[in-house]
């Protein structure tokens, strides 16, 4: 007898009741769809996200920090035809990064309370679902669900931008839709080719795949266009800045803090495990690319007059230590590549948010526009400058522990690497704190800045849960690496074993 | 030996819709124009009939009739089935429009009705004379119906058009059907499969014979180099009629490719291979970069076409049963997408206003945040976005083509996939990120809303399981080829 509201079916369906939730509470709150009250809206939209991020939790209490395998897996076969199951899992490098999903969904919500007044429950709804279908990427085991998850996820953050963006919105948001959609179709064709030659969809069946490395070398690419746009990785980032520039607070935060995650946790789920020789013969390559990254977009940074574009780019650039990290290929660099994807899921979600304080009281993200906001708004100035110190990867704050392990990861393989990449830590200092210079200190630029009003609750509420996240992950990371370590060791066993085929002759 | 009752029964879904198509012509002399709506209900129950009959006298083995020139089998009845659920689809939504336009009567329903029978003839052909004449009798009855608003100038040039150039692919698939029955000295599918093995295949009479053949295909299917008459046709019709022809149909001739090439021609397999090959590849390309300069909106729909006629093509020209059962799994969605786009456009449309311009859905989401939506799915389904239906139809496709080892052409269709994007996403932007234009109240009958919304919802709910509609295109064609 199938009880589905025990607790034991309940604990063996997290995963599902994670993404689930929060689709079911977008569709709910799509119904309470009435702009003159649009109250109603809100709070449905908070106890669903509210509702949501409670089911995560037992990811992390129920976790077995000693497995680094898939735990908490469930599924049914889906179209046998083709064998495509719903199969969830999640491991160690996962959860965190589910968990994230959740919780910043609960932050847009509550951060678009007073700022959305046109079609909220859309967008409320938007956010809802999108948080459900990247709860999905992260858990899915089999190729073709996450192949719909990871598709289906463009489709709210199309309108999100679209409907609520900036003046140049269109054009932002139909480039972001195209260029993932042509990398994802690439990253299809391999799911395809891989699946005539296993006759399964599912991972882990992949993974035990044997191919000679030209094939693998295409697999890869193929892979690689999918998620190098995604995380952005120069130089196809071109479509963040854009779609930041032009997005809604709460389309930017959710973009920064989890959509460029799917990309780096894609690399650890298919690119490097299902074809590591592969990813081995292009290490090379990838570190260069990052290297640019850290460094060239740094120093593009640090030109921007626009508050947001800079945000932007030094996303591109702290993306490009996780895959550093990720392309060293010892323990440190990937532990700390993923401590990096969720402190940045903080910090950049914060810095957004910031930026979106200021925009809903003057309207402007020009810098120039600014200038002694520390003397209107002294709260406010404490934060941003806290978020800022963040960025910049200050010891004490999340944004120290990811890079500083990265850089620790980079000098065991090579000396130079990490030499390049510390200098970020002076660029991301530079270009942060002079925007903060900019915009804060000095004398009170103008009469706008001169009538500020300082943070209200709401806003005081979501900077305050997001500061402590970011100084408790930066003093104690520990209880985030500790569910992480046993993952990476297995997933660092399993890329050091070559697939190659013995005795099998290389060739399409 | 076959007697005579028995041929009939197999033929009585046909026989019954013929019936009724020359009884309603008959009726609707005695009907006062008030009282039409008892054609529309007549011909509706026509379809119910019939399904009820293919539905009931279903077995799932081949049967044949008409001395072997007629042939019931698994494919038949599927896709004679789904050409029912086409048609009712297609007399619910254009009741409105016909009746704001003064096309509301007899000759509509009639000419449909044995449009209909044009393509179960087109189905159930098992001689190259039945196909033929299927073939024929639906293109007829097409040629009429988009003429039938006699004093609309562009609708009266589109039937002058289609009528031409159709005239001209029949003639061609003739002269190829000729060549062919002179080579193998019969008419049936069967025998001239049988004529086929083992003789020189090289022969350049049989070449030549099957190059006019599978150009008379592409004419009907409006493959590339054969589709300039799409897009002015679809833009000249009247929408109703449009809806007609970019949608059922298509069942119909993909039937007709099975029979043709796959039953009849199997051994000149690797000759027709090369031709979809390349009018695939064609048929994409031209289809989706065209449809991006479009601003009408049914001549954009009409490259659209285009280009899922290459795409399904991809599922042919692997030439295996899988790719069959895909490029059937493809039609039937493309089906089903086109009517309910179709719809939409019918729905928006009211009495002296097309909304057949990009523009005419500008605000559609505030205008109506239901309807939007389901254009939206309708859109992404189109352009092959997961968890729609047209997500599965492409992935199929894809794959078959893959195993068949095309694996550049495979990237090459994903690319332009992308490009297809681009022209589906604009409508969204339109409908979601414009500002109306338009502020008149949408009203349509409350059953065209209701079918349209289930048609609508039904690409995302067979998205999300489509496991039987793929049953029943394994079943349909496996029990058919075997």
């Amino acid at each position: 007898m199938l009880n589905y509201f025990s607790s034991d079916y309940f604990f063996s369906h997290i995963l599902s009741y994670s993404i689930w939730v929060p689709v079911l509470a977008g569709i709910a709150v799509l119904f309470t769809a009435n702009d003159n009250k649009p109250d109603t809206t809100r709070w449905v939209a908070l106890i669903g996200g509210l509702a949501a991020f409670l089911v995560t939790i037992p990811l992390y209490t129920h976790f077995n920090f000693a497995d680094g395998g898939f735990q908490f897996q469930e599924g049914f076969s889906w179209i046998p035809a083709f064998h495509i199951n719903y199969h969830l899992g999640a491991d160690g490098i996962a959860i965190p990064l589910i968990m994230l999903t959740s919780f910043t969904t609960v932050i847009v919500i509550i951060s678009a309370w007073q700022v959305i007044e046109k079609r909220v429950a859309q967008y409320m709804a938007s956010f809802l679902i999108m948080s459900g279908l990247m709860i999905g990427v992260f858990s899915a085991l089999d190729a073709i669900l996450y192949y719909v998850f990871w598709e289906a996820m463009l489709i709210p953050m199309f309108l999100v931008i679209g409907i609520w963006g900036g003046p140049n919105r269109v054009y932002a948001t139909i480039k972001f839709f195209l260029y993932t959609l042509l990398g994802s179709l690439l990253m299809l064709v391999a799911f395809i080719y891989l699946y005539m030659n296993t006759n399964s969809f599912e991972i882990v069946d992949f993974y035990n795949y044997q191919m000679p490395l030209n094939v693998q070398i295409l697999i890869f690419l193929a892979f690689f266009a999918a998620f190098a746009v995604k995380i952005p990785m120069w130089p196809v980032h071109t479509w963040l800045p854009d779609a930041h520039v032009e997005a809604p607070t709460g389309g930017s935060v959710v973009l920064a803090a989890i959509a460029l995650k799917l990309g780096g946790y894609s690399f650890l789920r298919f690119a490097m495990p299902i074809a590591p020789d592969a990813a081995h013969y292009l290490s090379g390559f990838m570190i260069i690319l990052s290297l640019i990254a850290i460094v060239y977009i740094a120093l593009v940074a640090l030109v921007q007059k626009d508050m947001k574009k800079l945000i932007a780019y030094s996303s591109i650039s702290h993306m490009g230590f996780v895959t550093l990290g990720f392309f060293i290929f010892n323990n440190l660099g990937l532990e700390g590549a993923i401590v990096q994807m969720v402190s940045h899921g903080f910090i950049s979600a914060a810095m957004f948010l910031c930026v979106g304080v200021l925009y809903d009281r003057v309207h402007s993200r020009e810098i120039k526009s600014y200038g002694g906001v520390a003397n209107t708004m002294p709260t406010f100035a404490a934060f941003a400058v806290l978020f800022a110190m963040a960025n910049s990867g200050l010891p004490g704050t999340s944004g120290f522990v990811g890079e500083f392990m990265v850089i620790l990861g980079a000098i065991q393989e090579n000396f130079w690497y990490a030499f390049l990449a510390s200098f970020t830590l002076i660029f991301g200092a530079a270009y942060t704190l002079w925007m903060v210079k900019r915009v804060f200190y000095g004398e009170i630029a103008n009469a706008k800045v001169a009538a500020l009003k300082d943070l209200n609750q709401r806003e005081f509420l979501i900077l305050a849960i997001l500061a402590v996240m970011v100084l408790a992950l930066g003093i104690y990371p520990q209880p985030l690496t500790d569910m992480t370590n046993a993952s990476v060791t297995q997933l660092l066993s399993h890329l050091m074993q070559s697939k190659l085929p013995v005795g099998m002759p290389s060739g399409l | 030996m076959e007697n005579i009752s028995y041929d009939l029964i197999t033929a009585l879904p046909e026989i019954v819709i013929v019936c009724m198509a020359m009884f309603i012509l008959l009726t609707d002399l005695f009907l006062k124009p008030a009282n039409r709506i008892a054609i529309y209900l007549l011909a509706q129950v026509t379809l119910l009939v019939a399904a009820y009959i293919t539905f009931t006298t279903h077995v799932p083995s081949v049967s044949y009739a008409f001395t072997n020139t007629f042939v019931d089998d698994a494919m038949a009845d599927v896709l004679k089935l789904m050409i029912y659920l086409g048609t009712s689809l297609i007399f619910i939504y254009s009741r409105q429009y016909l009746q704001q336009r003064d096309m509301f009567r007899g000759e509509f329903y009639a000419l449909t009705l044995f449009s209909v029978v044009g393509m179960m003839i087109m189905v159930s052909g098992q001689s190259m004379l039945t196909l033929y004449i299927g073939l024929e009798l639906l293109s007829l009855s097409l040629y009429a119906l988009v003429a039938l608003d006699r004093d609309n100038a562009k609708a009266t040039e589109a039937a002058m058009k289609y009528f031409v150039l159709g005239a001209l692919a029949s003639g061609m698939l003739l002269y190829g059907m000729s060549m062919i029955y002179g080579m193998t000295g019969s008419l049936n599918i069967a025998e001239i499969s049988n004529a086929l093995i083992g003789a020189n295949q090289l022969h350049s009479v049989l070449i030549l014979g099957l190059v006019f053949i599978v150009s008379g295909l592409a004419f009907k299917l409006g493959a590339v180099p054969f589709q300039m008459w799409v897009p002015d046709v679809y833009e000249g019709s009247p929408t109703a009629m449009t809806m007609l022809i970019s949608s059922v149909p298509k069942l119909a001739a993909f039937a007709f490719v099975i029979r043709l090439l796959v039953q009849a021609l199997p051994s000149l397999a690797i000759d027709w291979q090369q031709m979809l090959v390349f009018m695939a590849v064609l048929s994409i390309i031209i289809g989706n970069v065209t449809a991006i300069a479009q601003t009408n909106l049914k001549r954009m729909l009409a490259y659209s076409t285009i280009s899922h006629v290459g795409f399904m093509m991809y599922g042919l020209m692997s030439a295996s049963t899988n790719g069959f059962v895909y490029a059937m799994f493809y039609i039937v969605s493309y089906v089903l997408m086109t009517l309910a786009g179709f719809g939409m456009i019918l729905l928006l449309s009211r009495k002296g206003f097309e909304a057949d311009k990009i523009e005419d859905l500008k605000g559609l989401n505030q205008r109506s945040p239901w309807h939007a939506f389901l254009m939206l799915i309708v859109m992404f389904s189109m352009a092959g976005i997961p968890p729609t239906l047209g997500f599965y139809a492409k992935f199929t496709v894809l794959q078959a083509a893959l195993q068949a080892g095309y694996l550049w052409l495979v990237v090459f269709a994903v690319l332009m996939a992308v490009i297809g994007a681009f022209y589906y996403l604009r409508i969204i932007k339109m409908m979601y990120f414009d500002d109306p234009v338009d502020h008149n109240p949408i009203a349509a009958p409350i059953d065209m809303r209701i079918v349209l919304g289930i048609n609508s919802m039904a690409l995302l709910i067979i998205g999300l399981m489509p496991e039987k509609l793929m049953e029943l295109c394994i079943y349909a064609i496996t029990r058919s080829l075997s």
